[in-house]
């Protein structure tokens, strides 16, 4: 019963959670973004009373069902362990807690919160994890069979599909997802819940929790035979069938036990029992883990993002790739009120990135920062009725705001190279950008104060540019845009 | 009832209704109208093969001379005998594909025209213009050439014209060279500015043109002048050649197609007249019709084109004066009425150098504009589909980068090459450009 209910409600959550990420429309997180906004750690960091009272609550009650229903993260481990499972069935054994790594992890982690130090966070955090993993990985498959739909209904003359770009966000954060699924998969594969119960911050904060939870697996030692099909089943390695413990800082109450227990044995129960006791274990699998960390800040160091596309038309003029330029401080999307709120607030689940429409979205190559969205323009421009990132985070990281608000926040301005500009030049007569500016705030004006008849060049009103960046991206100098948008470190109301 | 009748019908006549059958939208042989010029004495087909829309290989930029092989042997075995290219139709391609095609067939069998084209001021020079004449001949794979014309006159005024064929001496050379026999017919195609045809025709009696080809068609016959200030009616023009005797070859008969994209209210009322004729037999009928014309050139991508010029030229069934008041007053009014952009697809304005596809951001314009499904009243119940269906269609026809906003109004399209329909190109542009940036905000 218990591990039905589990099942369902996981796998539920975690199908949910998947599409949300999946979804490139727009349409979805109307209905599933609240599951993005039960995720413990961002519903903290979003300062979320209600949620974070709620997960509480129900770990006091329930134990770490948080661990095997709501977390996508775990979810997803049980899933890989079941597959594990099909090839080799009983394989899990019990193992000491690890505590002082466990403790140590979340001390770290902590310390990375406050510190603002992004990229640990990042890399330690489940649902960032998760949605790393979606993002990177899952929604470019997902892309590309919406676009072969898209060239099936074009052929149909219907617009029920129509076709995205798919294209790499960042490499850095390609290769770490991809490694993050590896060593997940090759963990949970092999011993289950590894991760949740050694690296995972927020499994540790809730296993504070659920040794005190009112509802626990208890033994009936009377019915007990010791046979360990119990152990042999617990994915978190939590049952010692010979002393008949349960260690409820780990057991994340999956019911598989209960389910294995021939003899009745085991029973999710209000009753008394004994106090679990804790021990530590300065082996089992440090080594893995250790790597796993290691392996991925490496990678962070690795390559950076290139993104070379031809696109060549024979009876058309051949268009260079827009590239984007080095930006001193770094732009981020209107909500996110400063720079700091972003490096402090955001997870890097990558649910803007996946949700943005107008491809300007990526996760950040810059170490501090490092899979924490930043804007850039080669494909698109912040568009003034767009404020699908911030409907979506459920970190707080970017705070709601409607359409209105977001056209008057200005994020950044915008910086003529004139040296590049072909109209300052006197290549050809542009204006694009003028033309183009939402607020107004570019006009063309002689190079030479005094000579009507000299070129003109772009100045910008700095007051009330706001940073969307149709300037930029309209820009028909290429591969770099004769003008382009700093960011401001912190945002403000214009 | 009526599959009734019609299966008794079928069983009445029997077996000799199913052998007709078999011919229906096959033309005829031996049937095609031809018009006389009268200084050569050349038996012209009605119809004339315009090399300037060629088949190309499927999802490819190479033109599949196999297939323009194909059709101009089928062309010529059904009496059509006059091709009509440029140094720079076709990238550049089109004379040594048309060469290709007719060097398989006795010289004496076909007329072939050629131009001296004058898009790129660099080849305006005497030696590098006679150096096109004499490529023209090369490509052709022939040593003289039937018609040949100034190409496109009138576009940049008086002053282009006298620079690109006076200056340099290159009317008197053709003049020259008409009188060596090297080219049967001298001519010029008129686009632009009205001054430079009047020019001409007024030296009429120095120049002695044998030809003059011009756009013809149902909607320019009396309305070329009010949808564009400096295009001139074709009926002032076919007047003029008329007063002279100058026989008119007619191009854009079909308006690049724009003549058979027709809304469906238009398409009913010409189906009604003649339910098993096509859309483009009306347009072709009606450009044939005046006697002073020698041929109508059509530039036959596909074999089924080619087959329902044919059929509607082989031979040709004049329109009455009801027809062609039907046509080029009734329909050329509702024509008018709708706001297109008048792009027949010609492609001169290309390459953009800043990669915008010109003429297919018209075609959709005009596409939704024809369909009536143009999302411009917010009120309509339909808006909201319409305006997504919109966007969706112009990132299907046209890749993000290649839309009306990256144009930069640089005027490149109409200063250095140039639209013989005299769009403002820049300015349509940026017309749907902003009506685009409109719809992608009203997302509410």
């Amino acid at each position: 019963m218990l591990k039905k209910t589990r099942k369902i409600l996981g796998i539920t959550c975690l199908a949910g959670l998947t599409l949300l990420f999946l979804d490139f429309t727009g349409t979805l997180h109307l209905y599933l973004g609240w599951m993005a906004k039960m995720q413990a750690l961002e519903a903290t960091l979003a300062l979320n009373v209600v949620v974070v009272a709620l997960l509480a609550v129900a770990t006091l009650i329930f134990g770490r069902i948080y661990c095997s229903v709501i977390c996508p993260l775990g979810v997803m481990q049980d899933v890989f362990g079941w597959l594990g499972k099909k090839s080799k069935k009983n394989r899990y054994t019990y193992s000491k807690a690890i505590s002082w790594l466990r403790y140590t992890m979340l001390v770290i982690f902590a310390g990375a919160l406050f510190a603002g130090a992004g990229t640990l966070v990042q890399l330690l955090a489940p649902y960032s994890a998760f949605g790393r993993i979606a993002t990177t990985l899952l929604q470019p498959l997902w892309m590309m069979g919406n676009n072969a739909l898209a060239v099936v209904a074009e052929h149909y003359e219907s617009y029920t599909f129509y076709s995205v770009d798919v294209w790499m966000r960042s490499l850095p954060v390609f290769i770490i997802a991809l490694l993050t699924l590896a060593v997940l998969a090759v963990l949970a594969w092999r011993n289950g819940r590894t991760y949740c119960n050694t690296v995972c911050p927020v499994g540790t904060a809730l296993s504070l929790l659920s040794r005190f939870s009112l509802l626990k697996v208890r033994f009936d030692k009377s019915k007990c035979r010791n046979c360990s099909l119990c152990t042999k089943n617990c994915k978190a390695a939590c049952i010692d069938f010979k002393a008949h413990e349960i260690d409820y800082s780990r057991c994340v109450v999956c019911g598989d036990c209960i389910d294995s227990c021939k003899f009745g044995a085991l029973k999710y129960t209000t009753g008394f029992n004994k106090t679990e006791k804790k021990k530590e274990d300065k082996e089992a699998n440090g080594l893995s883990r250790r790597s796993f960390l290691l392996t991925s800040a490496l990678m962070a160091t690795a390559a950076m993002a290139e993104e070379t596309e031809a696109l060549v038309d024979g009876g058309l003029a051949d268009i260079v790739e827009k590239k984007a330029p080095t930006r001193t401080t770094p732009l981020v999307p209107p909500g996110a009120l400063s720079l700091k709120n972003m490096a402090q607030r955001c997870t890097g689940c990558q649910l803007c990135v996946s949700e943005c429409p107008n491809g300007i979205l990526r996760p950040s190559t810059d170490m501090m920062h490092l899979m924490q969205p930043v804007m850039s323009f080669e494909r698109g421009f912040c568009r003034p009725e767009c404020t699908r990132c911030s409907d979506v985070c459920p970190a707080g990281a970017i705070k709601p705001l409607d359409a209105i608000e977001k056209s008057s926040i200005q994020i950044g301005h915008a910086v003529v190279a004139a040296d590049f500009c072909i109209s300052a030049l006197g290549e050809a007569e542009c204006g694009n950008c003028e033309r183009h500016c939402p607020a107004g705030a570019i006009e063309m004006v002689p190079v030479d104060p005094n000579n009507e008849e000299s070129n003109y060049v772009p100045a910008v009103n700095e007051e009330i540019c706001i940073g969307c960046g149709a300037c930029e991206h309209l820009c028909p100098v290429r591969p770099l845009s004769a003008i382009h948008v700093e960011g401001h470190e912190v945002h403000k109301m214009i | 009832m009526g599959m009734g009748a019609a299966a008794t019908l079928a069983a009445c006549t029997g077996k000799k209704r199913i052998e007709q059958t078999d011919n229906v939208g096959e033309p005829p042989t031996g049937q095609m109208t031809y018009r006389t010029n009268p200084t050569t004495g050349d038996k012209v087909s009605i119809l004339g093969y315009g090399m300037m829309r060629l088949p190309q290989k499927p999802d490819s930029e190479e033109f599949d001379q196999d297939m323009i092989n194909q059709q101009v042997d089928y062309a010529l075995a059904h009496g059509l005998n006059y091709f009509d290219t440029s140094p720079v139709y076709c990238q550049g391609q089109s004379e040594r594909c048309t060469g290709i095609a007719l060097k398989r067939h006795p010289r004496k069998s076909f007329f072939v025209a050629t131009k001296l084209s004058n898009f790129d001021p660099k080849l305006w020079s005497h030696k590098a213009s006679v150096e096109m004449y004499h490529n023209s001949m090369k490509e052709l794979q022939v040593d003289y050439i039937d018609y040949y014309l100034l190409h496109s006159v009138g576009g940049g005024g008086m002053q282009n014209f006298s620079q690109r064929y006076l200056d340099n001496g290159m009317l008197d050379f053709l003049m020259e060279e008409r009188r060596a026999g090297r080219i049967r017919n001298l001519g010029f195609s008129y686009h632009g500015d009205v001054e430079v045809f009047d020019y001409l025709l007024a030296n009429h009696d120095k120049y002695h043109w044998d030809f003059v080809q011009i756009q013809l068609n149902y909607l320019d016959w009396t309305y070329a002048n009010e949808m564009n200030d400096r295009n001139t009616d074709a009926s002032y023009l076919y007047g003029e050649l008329q007063k002279r005797g100058i026989p008119a070859v007619i191009m854009e008969p079909l308006l690049g197609g724009r003549l058979v994209k027709l809304p469906s209210y238009v398409v009913s009322q010409l189906k009604e007249r003649e339910p098993q004729k096509s859309l483009a037999s009306w347009a072709f009928r009606y450009a044939g019709t005046p006697k002073g014309v020698l041929t109508v050139l059509s530039g036959m991508t596909y074999m089924e084109h080619l087959k329902d010029n044919l059929l509607t030229y082989c031979p040709l069934q004049p329109l009455n004066e009801e027809e062609q008041h039907f046509l080029d007053t009734e329909i050329a009014q509702q024509m008018m009425e709708m706001d297109t952009i008048p792009c027949n697809d010609c492609k001169y304005c290309m390459p953009c150098p800043y990669g915008i596809d010109i003429p297919a951001n018209f075609l959709h314009y005009n596409k939704w504009i024809i369909d009536k499904k143009m999302p411009n009243d917010a009120g309509d119940p339909e808006y909201r589909k319409n305006r997504r269906n919109y966007l969706i269609s112009l990132d299907r026809a046209v890749p993000h980068d290649r839309q009306p906003d990256h144009c930069i109004m640089c005027n490149h399209c109409i200063d250095v090459k140039h639209c013989p329909q005299n769009i403002r190109i820049p300015v349509e542009l940026h017309k749907i450009s902003q009506r685009l940036e409109e719809l992608r905000r009203d997302n509410s």
